[in-house]
């Protein structure tokens, strides 16, 4: 046997790919298969699975409410992917032209807030945006000196403070992507294209913008797909006016005890998800940074 | 061409803060006039100024002092994009994202150029370095000798007055260098456009130059033809750079504008030579300076003017030459004979501890400053 296996190429692949494949088996195929049984079950009245054949729970996304909810959940991934784009380009590109010293401090700063939990660092919006909380106390102060009348705004459980969270939640995710790619780009490609020809702009527009596409990619890989997932930051900041995705499975789970349709509801957002990440990699390619990230 | 001189360096001095905080003269007060049409190159080792002093012509850097002329027209603070001068960089530079097609386009593109232009320009250039079919790759499946074509195609497409070359053909093996060498002079020759080229390495440079300025430490040495820089190199520096000298050290005893007599204390005699250095004087301390291949091996000598008696220490096969190593009152000699006959046993020729006689011929023997 042993002997065998030192003669056989594809024998010894074999076995180095054996603990990879289990991990994905154990942690990944299967789960997902239960889901996928699960999904085709029905409630028992006590909560429990009662395994079956039936399609119900994927007929029951179609009622308008959920419909709602899924369209909602997709729409806010891409307005926060966008947003954090277009927040996280001009930062990134700001520390990847910083000096080596002043660009570690930078990376540092951006890192931060990832060392706090998630929660908390909900949380904190919480007390930012709630009608007594830091920014209408601002506004307050500003608007007193101005000698305007000000009413606090209603910021907290809107659709917006959502939308905020999610950008401020993601915003490393795409940093650190767009930075890696626009800091690998060498310095003589600029000077190469001013020598063409090309003034600051358009030298912006033809050579750092496509080489920092990788960055962009990963980065939205890394912000659109959890987004579409998560439940916290609408559950705190959102309360029972912003439903996602992601707090209807949970729900199912925990409070209506419907694990069948929340694996229903689980499976959709997934095809959906990967639906729209392969239609997005096919146009602009497969961040290479995905790796480096 | 409105003027005579392609680029003109005038007293340029650029100086740079070293990361210690000291200020450091890259180049420093230097004087270079490029003629039209010329194949100049400057050539030193790494940091005597030579890339800085290219940069400078490009427009990436700007002089502390001093100004850089171009066609005539003062540089000033204008912008790369704006000089009539192309650069081929060191690693290419190559855009990664776009094919070798549109490597070339680029620059047209910048400058407006309607899209039929741009067809035929592109196509006429990617045939003069022979990329014709290759357009639709992109840089990454190229192989090194064919990224450095695109990228000299994408300068020459420019039509630019001077084409600033950055070593670029330092990545190459040395089989592919010394076939792109040629072609880049027989391009240059048929073009008829000036090129400054930067490199290190001194055959390259001989091999292709029609003019030489070789630098060290932010200035330049000499500035000449490839045959005066090495027959006549203006001081030790350039002597030892370039080619490989015998250096004695001695003092003029007698000096006219054509002849030098020095004395060599370590050989306790009197050498005939030829003054080259500027502002040597008699009674000064000077080094004497000889190619090994010129020194003669002679069986009987008419005369007794620049004859060394010494004893062979080592030979060295080296193919095409025999490097003999002589020892004359315990000064090494290196002397390098063709072997012009073939040897089976190259020990034959001169053989360890053999006794000869060598002949320093006058007008070889090259008086140089001491510095």
């Amino acid at each position: 046997m042993l002997q065998r296996l030192r003669e056989s190429k594809s024998a010894q692949g074999t076995l180095l790919a054996l603990p990879t494949t289990l991990w994905l088996f154990v942690l990944l195929i299967l789960p997902l298969f239960l889901t996928l049984i699960v999904s085709f079950g029905k409630r028992s009245p006590d909560g429990n699975v009662i395994f079956t054949f039936t399609l119900d729970n994927y007929l029951r996304l179609l009622d308008p409410l959920y419909l709602q909810i899924l369209s909602r959940s997709l729409t806010l991934a891409i307005n926060t992917t966008v947003l954090v784009i277009f927040l996280a380009f001009p930062l990134a590109y700001f520390i990847a032209r910083s000096r080596p010293k002043r660009r570690n401090l930078y990376l540092f700063m951006v890192l931060i807030p990832l060392w706090t939990n998630f929660v908390i660092r909900v949380f904190a919006w919480m007390m930012l945006l709630r009608k007594e909380g830091g920014i209408n106390i601002i506004l307050g102060w500003v608007a007193h000196s101005l000698n305007i009348p000000f009413e606090p705004l209603e910021m907290l459980y809107t659709p917006g403070a959502v939308l905020v969270g999610m950008v401020y939640e993601f915003l490393p995710f795409m940093i650190l992507p767009i930075f890696t790619s626009l800091e690998k780009i060498d310095i003589s490609l600029f000077e190469a294209a001013a020598d063409l020809g090309a003034n600051s702009i358009r030298t912006f527009i033809r050579i750092t913008l496509p080489q920092s596409m990788p960055g962009i990619v990963a980065g939205t890989i890394l912000v659109f797909v959890p987004v579409m997932g998560t439940f916290l930051v609408s559950d705190i900041l959102g309360g029972r006016q912003v439903i996602l995705v992601g707090n209807l499975i949970q729900r199912q789970f925990l409070d209506a005890r419907d694990p069948p349709f929340g694996s229903a509801a689980s499976l959709i957002i997934m095809v959906m998800t990967v639906v729209v990440t392969y239609f997005y990699t096919r146009k602009f390619g497969f961040g290479e940074e995905i790796v480096a990230a | 061409m409105t003027s005579e001189f392609a680029v003109e360096l005038r007293d340029v001095v650029k100086q740079f803060v070293t990361p210690e905080g000291n200020l450091l003269n890259a180049v420093d007060h230097v004087i270079m006039q490029i003629r039209n049409g010329e194949f100049f190159s400057m050539l030193g080792s790494s940091g005597c100024g030579k890339t800085t002093s290219l940069r400078l012509i490009a427009g990436f850097e700007w002089p502390t002092e001093g100004e850089v002329y171009i066609e005539g027209k003062l540089m000033g603070h204008t912008p790369p994009y704006q000089r009539k001068v192309n650069t081929v960089f060191q690693n290419y530079a190559l855009f990664q994202h776009m094919n070798v097609y549109q490597n070339v386009a680029f620059g047209l593109e910048m400058e407006g150029a309607s899209k039929s232009e741009i067809e035929s320009r592109v196509k006429r250039n990617l045939e003069m370095v022979q990329l014709t079919g290759m357009e639709r790759r992109k840089p990454k499946q190229l192989s090194g000798g064919q990224q450095q074509r695109v990228a000299v195609a994408r300068a020459l497409v420019k039509t630019p007055d001077v084409l600033l070359l950055d070593e670029p053909l330092g990545a190459l093996d040395l089989k592919l260098r010394k076939e792109m060498q040629l072609e880049l002079k027989a391009l240059q020759k048929q073009l008829g456009i000036t090129f400054v080229y930067v490199t290190h390495d001194q055959e390259e440079a001989l091999t292709m130059s029609d003019r030489i300025a070789v630098m060290s430490n932010g200035k330049v040495q000499q500035m000449g033809t490839p045959v005066e820089i090495y027959e006549r190199p203006a001081n030790r520096f350039v002597a030892d750079f370039i080619g490989e000298s015998n250096f004695l050290e001695g003092t003029i005893k007698s000096l006219s504008k054509l002849e030098a007599q020095v004395f060599i204390p370590s050989l306790n005699t009197e050498m005939n030579a030829i003054p080259i250095s500027q502002g040597l004087v008699n009674g000064e301390e000077v080094v004497v300076s000889i190619r090994p291949e010129k020194v003669r091996i002679v069986e009987e000598s008419e005369s007794k003017s620049n004859l060394l008696l010494g004893r062979v220490t080592d030979t060295v096969y080296i193919g095409a030459d025999t490097h003999i190593f002589v020892d004359v009152n315990d000064v090494k000699i290196k002397v390098w004979e063709k072997n012009r006959m073939s040897r089976l046993d190259p020990e034959s020729f001169y053989s360890v501890g053999q006794e000869i006689r060598l002949v320093l011929m006058a007008e070889n023997t090259l008086v140089l400053k001491k510095d």
